[in-house]
């Protein structure tokens, strides 16, 4: 089943057309309409009508992460605020967030594109879908939940946290299909498998995102829910999720190509790279209204082929993200940049420069520990103004990174120091 | 009127209190006093050395984070009922006690009391308005 069939069974010379065709149209307004684009295209001497190939797009800057917090919050929008009807935030690389303004009909693209990948994962309008992404500034819940609605199935939106309560909710109203972090779908099979709750679930289908998830937690999941397990993918900077997901043959995403338009690249060497070779893979917004994005590099590495699928789709696919060009940290779903926590910490006079981040996972769930050595000898008149730091250090964490995280006063020196310089992160995740 | 205690930070892991004991005792620096409040993950010790000066210095030099701190001492009968009094009068004027211990010393047939309390010097002043044996860091 599809739910864009004349989309996802394309003939690929007609998608390219269409991508051309789109790309130029792209390019020409995200120039008239962001000043970022005018004045980088102007530096370079590139006019819109340069783009006369799919290839053309080379000659495009790419834009990063810094182009969108230096533009905050809605600089890089191609549209008067009036037109945008919704906006969504992810961390950005210091304390401020990355923005997403989305016009109408970005919305309905958006739904299309997830309602597409619901579908591609197997789910129909009967299932009952329980999404625990977390609602709010995050793109996961608001964008799984519309486009569960455009599928036409029934959503319970859930949000995040509670596992007791979740699990309970997932029983009594029969959820069919669980959206959630890898992560925390493990979480949850494992407390239901300690709770004797799984022959109580009617799950067939896990829609994953937000993070990585690896095959041994597709096998785990499987085997514990006994469903399919899917994986989807998508960043706030381009829209959200439903860039791309995984059909029933798990065999890569396929690419929404008609809305996004990818680019596999070697960034050491400025290179595209083709079909199956693993680079930092760029996207261009082919449709967006509120805030057009050319080449965005997404810093996640992986590859793309470009052979038809067995179930059918023509799609291009990516593979599953292997790993990143930068040093951000995913935890239950929230992207976490160590400068973010740096500069909480560097903006707290009472603490002396030495800290370092402990990522693990206990019971399949992240957990992020920060590290901060005591130097500061008139915090120990008194345990409480210890007990005090710990809280503001937590608080001014929690308002940057949106995340509980575990603050831990150490003892001066005790943070290894190599050769002068700390390793500041230490991810205990990776085997 | 005041006795000076060191404080040092301290992970809660094992070696470390060794580490700062020996760190003194190697050094012939006695203990006069020594408590420990900790929790899960750190603590507080806090002591009186028979030289804190020399004890600050060697503790600087081995890495550790240490303060002085001023603590009011007292002594009581060692006899029922002595530090209630003692703390009555304080609490009376509404004064928070933020910590508190006690030592004896051979030799002497009283208690020694050292708190830490919110307002140092009303503090001091009602003890010696009500006539209480305040310690010094002599007797130490």
């Amino acid at each position: 089943m599809m739910f864009s069939p004349e989309i996802e069974t394309i003939d690929r010379k007609a998608l390219r057309e269409m991508q051309l065709e789109r790309l130029k149209y792209i390019v020409r307004y995200a120039y008239e309409n962001v000043p970022l684009y005018r004045r980088r295209f102007d530096e370079i001497g590139l006019k819109p009508e340069h783009i006369r190939t799919l290839k053309d797009i080379e000659l495009i800057p790419y834009t990063t992460k810094d182009d969108l917090r230096d533009n905050y919050p809605y600089g890089m929008f191609a549209v008067p605020m009036k037109k945008i009807i919704r906006l969504h935030a992810s961390s950005g690389t210091t304390g401020k967030p990355v923005v997403g303004g989305y016009t109408r009909r970005d919305l309905d693209n958006w739904s299309t594109c997830i309602a597409r990948i619901l579908m591609m994962a197997g789910a129909t309008d009967e299932d009952i879908f329980h999404v625990a992404f977390g609602y709010g500034l995050f793109t996961g819940g608001f964008g799984l939940h519309y486009g569960v609605e455009k599928l036409g199935a029934t959503v319970v939106p859930v949000s995040s946290g509670n596992t007791e309560r979740q699990l309970m909710l997932m029983k009594d109203f029969g959820a069919t299909a669980l959206i959630a972090t890898p992560s925390y779908a493990m979480y949850l099979a494992e407390t239901a498998k300690s709770k004797g709750m799984l022959k109580d679930l009617k799950l067939r289908l896990v829609c994953m995102g937000a993070e990585a998830s690896t095959a041994e937690m597709h096998e785990s999941l499987q085997k514990l829910f006994g469903a399919l397990p899917t994986e989807n993918y998508g960043l706030t900077e381009v829209g959200g999720p439903g860039v791309s997901g995984e059909c029933r043959e798990k065999a890569g995403m396929h690419i929404n190509e008609d809305m996004f338009y990818p680019e596999i690249v070697d960034m050491e060497h400025n290179r595209v790279l083709g079909e199956g070779e693993l680079g930092e893979m760029v996207i261009t917004t082919l449709t967006k209204e509120g805030m057009p994005v050319l080449r965005y590099r997404t810093k996640d590495i992986t590859s793309i082929t470009y052979e038809p699928c067995r179930c059918g789709r023509t799609l291009a696919r990516m593979s599953r993200v292997v790993g990143r060009t930068d040093d951000m940290l995913i935890i239950r779903g929230v992207n976490v940049f160590p400068s973010q926590i740096e500069s909480v910490l560097m903006g707290m006079d009472e603490l002396g420069k030495m800290y370092e981040i402990v990522v693990d996972r206990v019971n399949y769930m992240d957990t992020i520990e920060v590290r901060v050595e005591v130097d500061d000898a008139s915090l120990l008149t008194d345990y409480s103004k210890l007990e005090a730091l710990v809280a503001k250090i937590r608080h001014n964490l929690r308002v940057v990174l949106q995340l509980d995280v575990k603050v831990k006063l150490v003892e001066p020196f005790s943070i290894r120091r190599t050769e002068g310089k700390v390793k500041r992160v230490i991810d205990l995740r990776k085997k | 009127m005041l006795v000076k205690q060191l404080s040092v930070f301290m992970e809660n892991r094992p070696g470390r209190l060794y580490k700062l004991t020996h760190a003194l005792g190697k050094e012939g620096i006695d203990f006069v006093t020594l408590s420990i409040a900790d929790t899960k993950d750190f603590g507080i010790v806090r002591f009186i050395a028979r030289d804190n000066e020399r004890a600050y210095e060697i503790l600087k030099n081995e890495g550790f984070t240490v303060g002085i701190t001023e603590l009011i001492g007292v002594e009581v009968d060692d006899k029922p009922n002595a530090l209630a009094e003692v703390i009555a009068l304080i609490e009376a004027a509404n004064i928070n006690i933020e910590y508190l211990y006690s030592f004896v010393l051979t030799n002497h047939n009283s208690a020694k009391i050292l708190m830490r309390v919110e307002d140092t010097d009303r503090a001091l002043k009602i003890l010696t308005e009500k006539g209480i044996k305040l310690l010094s860091e002599k007797i130490l």
